[in-house]
C-alpha cells in the first residue's frame, strides 16, 4: 500500500491540470476559505455582541451543542438538494457547520475578559463601544482564534466529504478512487486532506500565539512569577 | 407533494419504520462502543502520565495531531494499517475510538496532575501503592472532567458516524447517500432528526451516569438546611 501510494505521488500526470495536486489543493483551500469569510462575518458579530451584553448566552451555548451533533453528510445532501443542486449549495452547508465554533469562541472570550478590567476600562472614562474594541477584542482575540481553528478543522474535513456531492478539492481522490477501487489514489487523498488540515492549524496556532496583547502576555508573567 | 406530506408517505411504510430501527440500532452501536475504547485508552495515557511525567508532552502532541485528521482521511487509511477491508465496520470503530482518546487524553493528564499534593500524600501514607492509588483516588478524582470529555466525544461522535456512510458502513448516514442518490428530501431529514435525538438521549444518559460515579459533587439539601440553622 505505501509502495503504492509513493508511486502515485512520484507520477508527474497527478501534479498537473485541473485534476493536479496543487489545482486541487486551491480549490479544496478555496472552499475553506470562503466557507469561513462568511461564517466570521455572520459569527463574530454575534459573538461580540452576545459576550460583550450577556444576553442569549444559554441559547447560543444551546445551538452551538446541537450544531455539533449535527450530521455533516447529512447537511451537505440536504442543502445541496434544497438548493438546485449546485456548488453554492455545497458551500452553504459548509458555512453552517462553520458558524457556531467561531460564534462560541468569540462569545466566550469576550465573556471570559476579567470583571475588573471591564470596570477599570469604565473608571477611566472609556464607553461601550471604546470598551469593547480596545479592551475585550483584544484580550478575547487568541480565544476568538481558538474557535476559528475548531471551525477550520471542520472545513476541511466536511469539504472533503462534500466531495460526495461533486464538489471539487481534495475529497475527489478519496470519492473517485473509492469508485475505481483505485486504493493508491484514496491513500494518497486521505494523506493529502489530512497534511493540510495539520499545515493549516499550524499557521492559525502561530498566529494565536502572536496576537496575544502585550499587556496581557506580562500580567501573565508577572502573575506566575510573582510572589506566592 | 410537500415535505409534510413525503415524509408522511415515508413513515407510513412499515418496511421503512423496520429499517430505520436498525440503522439508528447499528449508529448507536458504531458511536457507543468507540467511546468505551477510548476511555480505556485515555486512562491509560493519564497512568503513563502519572508514572512517567515526561512522556505528558508527546502524548499531548500525539493526541492533537490525531484530532486534526479529518474523518473520512481517518475512515479510508486504517483498513491500509491494520489489514482490514474498506467496507469493514471495525474501521469506524477503530477510527472513532482515536478520536475519543485524542479529545480526552489532554484534560485527563491536566486533572490527574491537578489532583492535590495533599491527596496522593494522603493516599500513600495510608499504604496505597501508585497503581491502586491511581484507579482508587486519582482516577476517580478526574471523573468529573473525564465526563465533561465524555460528553463532547459522544455527540461528535454520533455526528461522525454519518461519514462512514461513504464507505459503506454508517447507520442513519446511509439515510443521506440514499435521499442524495433518489433526490428524496425525506429519508434525509428523518436522518438528521433521528441523530440529534439520538445524540440528546445520549448525552442526558451520560448527565445521569456522572452523577452516580460522582457521589461528593451532589448537593446535600438536607445538611445544607442545617448548616443555615447553625449559621
Amino acid at each position: 500500500m505505501i509502495a503504492e501510494t509513493v508511486a502515485w505521488f512520484g507520477d508527474a500526470a497527478n501534479w498537473s491540470g485541473p485534476g493536479g495536486v496543487p489545482a486541487r489543493v486551491l480549490e479544496h483551500v478555496g472552499y475553506v476559505a470562503l466557507a469561513l469569510a462568511i461564517a466570521l462575518v455572520i459569527a463574530v458579530p454575534f459573538g461580540l455582541l452576545v459576550g460583550h451584553t450577556g444576553r442569549g448566552a444559554v441559547l447560543l451555548v444551546g445551538a452551538g451543542n446541537i450544531v455539533r451533533a449535527l450530521p455533516t453528510l447529512g447537511v451537505v445532501t440536504l442543502f445541496f438538494l434544497l438548493l438546485a443542486e449546485s456548488t453554492p449549495a455545497a458551500v452553504v452547508g459548509l458555512v453552517v457547520l462553520a458558524v457556531p465554533p467561531v460564534m462560541a469562541g468569540t462569545y466566550a472570550g469576550v465573556q471570559s475578559v476579567d470583571a475588573h478590567v471591564v470596570d477599570a476600562a469604565s473608571g477611566v472614562g472609556m464607553r461601550g463601544m471604546q470598551r469593547l474594541w480596545q479592551v475585550e477584542v483584544p484580550i478575547a482575540l487568541p480565544m476568538v482564534l481558538g474557535g476559528v481553528r475548531n471551525a477550520v478543522l471542520q472545513l476541511v474535513a466536511t469539504a472533503a466529504v462534500a466531495a460526495y456531492v461533486g464538489l471539487g478539492g481534495l475529497g475527489r481522490y478519496l470519492m473517485d478512487g473509492l469508485a475505481i477501487l483505485d486504493y493508491a489514489e484514496v491513500v494518497a487523498g486521505a494523506v493529502l486532506t489530512a497534511a493540510l488540515a495539520v499545515v493549516l492549524d499550524l499557521l492559525l496556532a502561530g498566529l494565536q500565539r502572536i496576537v496575544v496583547p502585550r499587556g496581557v502576555r506580562l500580567a501573565e508573567l508577572t502573575r506566575s512569577k510573582g510572589p506566592a | 407533494m410537500s415535505l409534510i406530506d413525503e415524509l408522511g408517505t415515508y413513515l407510513g411504510s412499515a418496511n421503512t419504520r423496520a429499517q430505520l430501527w436498525a440503522a439508528l440500532a447499528e449508529h448507536g452501536y458504531l458511536a457507543l462502543l468507540p467511546i468505551l475504547f477510548g476511555v480505556v485508552l485515555a486512562v491509560g495515557a493519564g497512568w503513563l502520565g502519572q508514572t512517567w511525567p515526561q512522556v505528558r508532552g508527546t502524548l499531548a502532541v500525539v493526541a492533537n495531531l490525531v484530532y486534526t485528521i479529518p474523518s473520512l482521511a481517518l475512515f479510508v487509511v486504517i483498513p491500509g494499517v491494520i489489514g482490514t477491508t474498506i467496507l469493514d465496520s471495525i474501521n469506524v470503530v477503530v477510527a472513532l475510538s482515536l478520536y475519543t482518546a485524542a479529545l480526552l487524553v489532554r484534560p485527563m493528564l491536566d486533572a490527574i496532575a491537578a489532583v492535590p499534593q495533599a491527596v496522593t500524600a494522603s493516599a500513600t501514607a495510608m499504604g496505597y501503592r501508585p497503581a491502586r492509588r491511581y484507579f482508587g483516588v486519582e482516577l476517580p478524582l478526574a471523573v468529573p472532567v473525564l465526563a465533561a470529555g465524555v460528553r463532547v466525544a459522544a455527540v461528535s461522535n454520533i455526528s461522525l458516524v454519518s461519514v462512514g456512510a461513504l464507505i459503506g458502513v454508517g447507520g442513519l448516514g446511509r439515510l443521506f447517500t440514499d435521499g442524495f442518490q433518489r433526490e428524496y428530501y425525506a429519508p434525509i431529514v428523518v436522518g438528521v432528526v433521528l441523530t440529534l435525538l439520538l445524540a440528546l438521549v445520549v448525552d442526558l444518559l451520560l448527565v445521569l451516569l456522572r452523577r452516580v460515579l460522582t457521589p461528593w459533587q451532589r448537593p446535600a439539601p438536607t445538611r445544607r438546611a442545617d448548616e443555615e440553622v447553625a449559621a
